[in-house]
């Protein structure tokens, strides 16, 4: 790993940008997207400067270079979620589309009137309102694995919904978006192994935190987004179990996913080639290849013992200030680095307008959890969420913010 | 602007003091907008009377800025004709809490109740008058 964590800074110079009349930037919206560090950058700059050429089709140099460079993201990816086979890694445009593509090539296929599709009541948009659109269109039914009012998944309402015996999926995401909560994925996958029920987990927030590994998981597909883990936006990374892809019928039809076209009829490319149709988005996924380089560099292991020991810090300081409402479980163990807060009876948004002002970068609103949003009875919160450059000098700057807003809005 | 410029104690004291903050028993006519991305709401309740607008109140849930535009927008709309609480504009609101320069990210919260009037007008006239009021909805469509 590299010397020290205030070094990591130095690959990211945004990160030493002043904001509003010269005030240093704070970011701390990286459940949002993360900052890029010059490595990420030049390597996707590199790609187009000295190697672009379409992928997977022609025989000259630079076609074997961009190809070889695209393949060989593949390989890091499969390594860093330890996939067995790397035809198991898909590459699309993030973990939106990871989820769609599971809801339209499998689920139409397997889901059927009066079934049950189950997600959480944590789960961002992107893993509800595709099982929405599923279960509607087929008949079938959703139903939501409840949540206690710390933040934690109650499996006991899962067991209930297994026991009916007519569920064909569960959907859940790995660590909360806006509560920080990290899933006991194991509890759940065993349980609907045991059901003979599939799985997909949404990676988005845990994937760029810590060590994920989707074969002790026990799931059956795992979505991830390259731009919250150092990569750039517009790829992301769909993982399946080999058999249930070759049981899938493909997304998309077009290009490079067809083994033989005919006038009425196709037969489809080997795995994964079958479901990136068209030409793939090479350089970003190049780049996330250098994302994941980075990353391993650093020690996913590193990285949350790093985040997590910010989010004990932060969650200590910010138990001090008066009016201040902190979500989700209150042991750092059980959480990642994402502080979703309400501060007296100011909105979110006017918070947020206020800490602008320090160069405090936070996400104010319904974080795309609407669901949650309602259970917690709140119309949005703020949320502060860290990545490994992140300090404690960061989260001072946080804190001091909140007296402004405090004083602003004259509370007590 | 600067926060201490947006948040004056104007602001401050309509974002938990909100005028015209309620519903309204058998309204003329209701309307409802939301800003997806920031979660404002707000329903907007009319009592009409000859062609004058006799009674206005508001209910739901948002920031300052969104609080107080709507009480301040509901205190112009009172007692207005049709006609003239059609032609309210943008900066009417603004100006009354001296908000003019705030900054594009935050317009959407302050003319929420605008765009929820002018759907409101547009309904009403459309179901109860002869004239036209598609500009009404284009106005609505494009204030921020």
């Amino acid at each position: 790993m590299q010397s020290s964590w205030s070094d990591i800074r130095h690959d990211f110079p945004i990160l030493s940008r002043t904001v509003r009349d010269g005030r240093p930037l704070v970011y701390l919206d990286n459940a949002a997207t993360t900052q890029k560090p010059n490595q990420v950058v030049d390597t996707i700059t590199d790609y187009y400067r000295s190697h672009n050429a379409n992928a997977h089709r022609a025989v000259y140099a630079l076609a074997e270079e961009s190809t070889k460079m695209y393949e060989s993201a593949r390989d890091k990816v499969a390594g860093f979620i330890n996939a067995r086979d790397r035809s198991e890694i898909i590459f699309v445009r993030g973990t939106t589309e990871a989820i769609n593509m599971v809801a339209y090539a499998w689920g139409r296929a397997n889901v059927g009137k009066g079934d049950v599709v189950v997600t959480t009541e944590y789960e961002h948009h992107s893993n509800i309102v595709p099982w929405q659109l599923l279960t509607q269109e087929k008949g079938a039914s959703l139903r939501y694995i409840l949540m206690d009012d710390e933040g934690c998944l109650m499996l006991d309402t899962l067991d209930d919904i297994l026991d009916e015996g007519r569920t064909k999926l569960v959907a859940f995401s790995m660590m909360s978006n806006v509560l920080g909560t990290i899933t006991d994925v194991e509890q759940i996958t065993s349980r609907c192994r045991r059901a003979g029920v599939p799985t997909l987990v949404d990676g988005a927030q845990a994937v760029p935190h810590m060590r994920v590994d989707v074969e002790s998981l026990g799931c059956d597909f795992f979505a991830f987004s390259g731009h919250k883990m150092m990569g750039p936006t517009g790829v992301g990374v769909l993982w399946a179990r080999k058999s249930m892809l070759e049981k899938m019928r493909p997304f998309h039809g077009g290009g490079d996913m067809i083994r033989e076209v005919h006038k009425y009829e196709s037969t489809w490319n080997d795995l994964p080639y079958k479901f990136e149709a068209g030409t793939p988005n090479i350089a970003d996924v190049v780049g996330l290849g250098a994302a994941v380089d980075y990353l391993e560099r650093i020690g996913m292991g590193n990285v949350r013992r790093h985040e997590r020991e910010l989010t004990a810090y932060a969650l200590a300081k910010m138990a001090d200030v008066p009016g201040l409402t902190v979500y989700g479980p209150r042991d750092p163990d059980r959480r990642g680095g994402v502080i979703s807060f309400n501060f007296a009876d100011v909105h979110p948004h006017d918070v947020a307008q206020i800490m602008d002002e320090d160069g405090v970068a936070i996400r104010s609103g319904h974080h795309c959890a609407q669901v949650l949003m309602e259970r917690l009875d709140v119309a949005a919160t703020s949320r502060a969420s860290f990545y490994v450059y992140n300090t404690k000098g960061e989260v001072d700057v946080l804190v001091g913010a909140l007296r402004k807003v405090a004083e602003v809005f004259k509370l007590g | 602007m600067d926060s201490r410029d947006i948040y004056h104690e104007m602001i401050v004291d309509y974002s938990r003091n909100p005028a015209n903050f309620g519903r309204l028993e058998n309204p003329d006519v209701t309307h409802h907008d939301a800003n997806p991305l920031c979660g404002d709401s707000i329903d907007m309740d009319l009592k009409i009377d000859d062609s004058v607008i006799s009674d206005v109140k508001f209910h739901g849930r948002g920031c300052a800025i969104c609080m107080a535009c709507s009480s301040v927008l509901t205190e112009i709309t009172k007692g207005k004709t049709l006609d003239d609480a059609r032609s309210i504009s943008k900066n009417d609101v603004l100006e009354e809490l001296g908000l003019e320069r705030l900054q594009a990210i935050r317009i959407k919260c302050a003319l929420l109740s605008l765009k929820t009037l002018k759907m409101a007008l547009y309904k009403y006239i459309t179901e109860h008058m002869t004239e036209d009021a598609d500009s009404l909805k284009d106005e609505a469509a494009g204030l921020y």
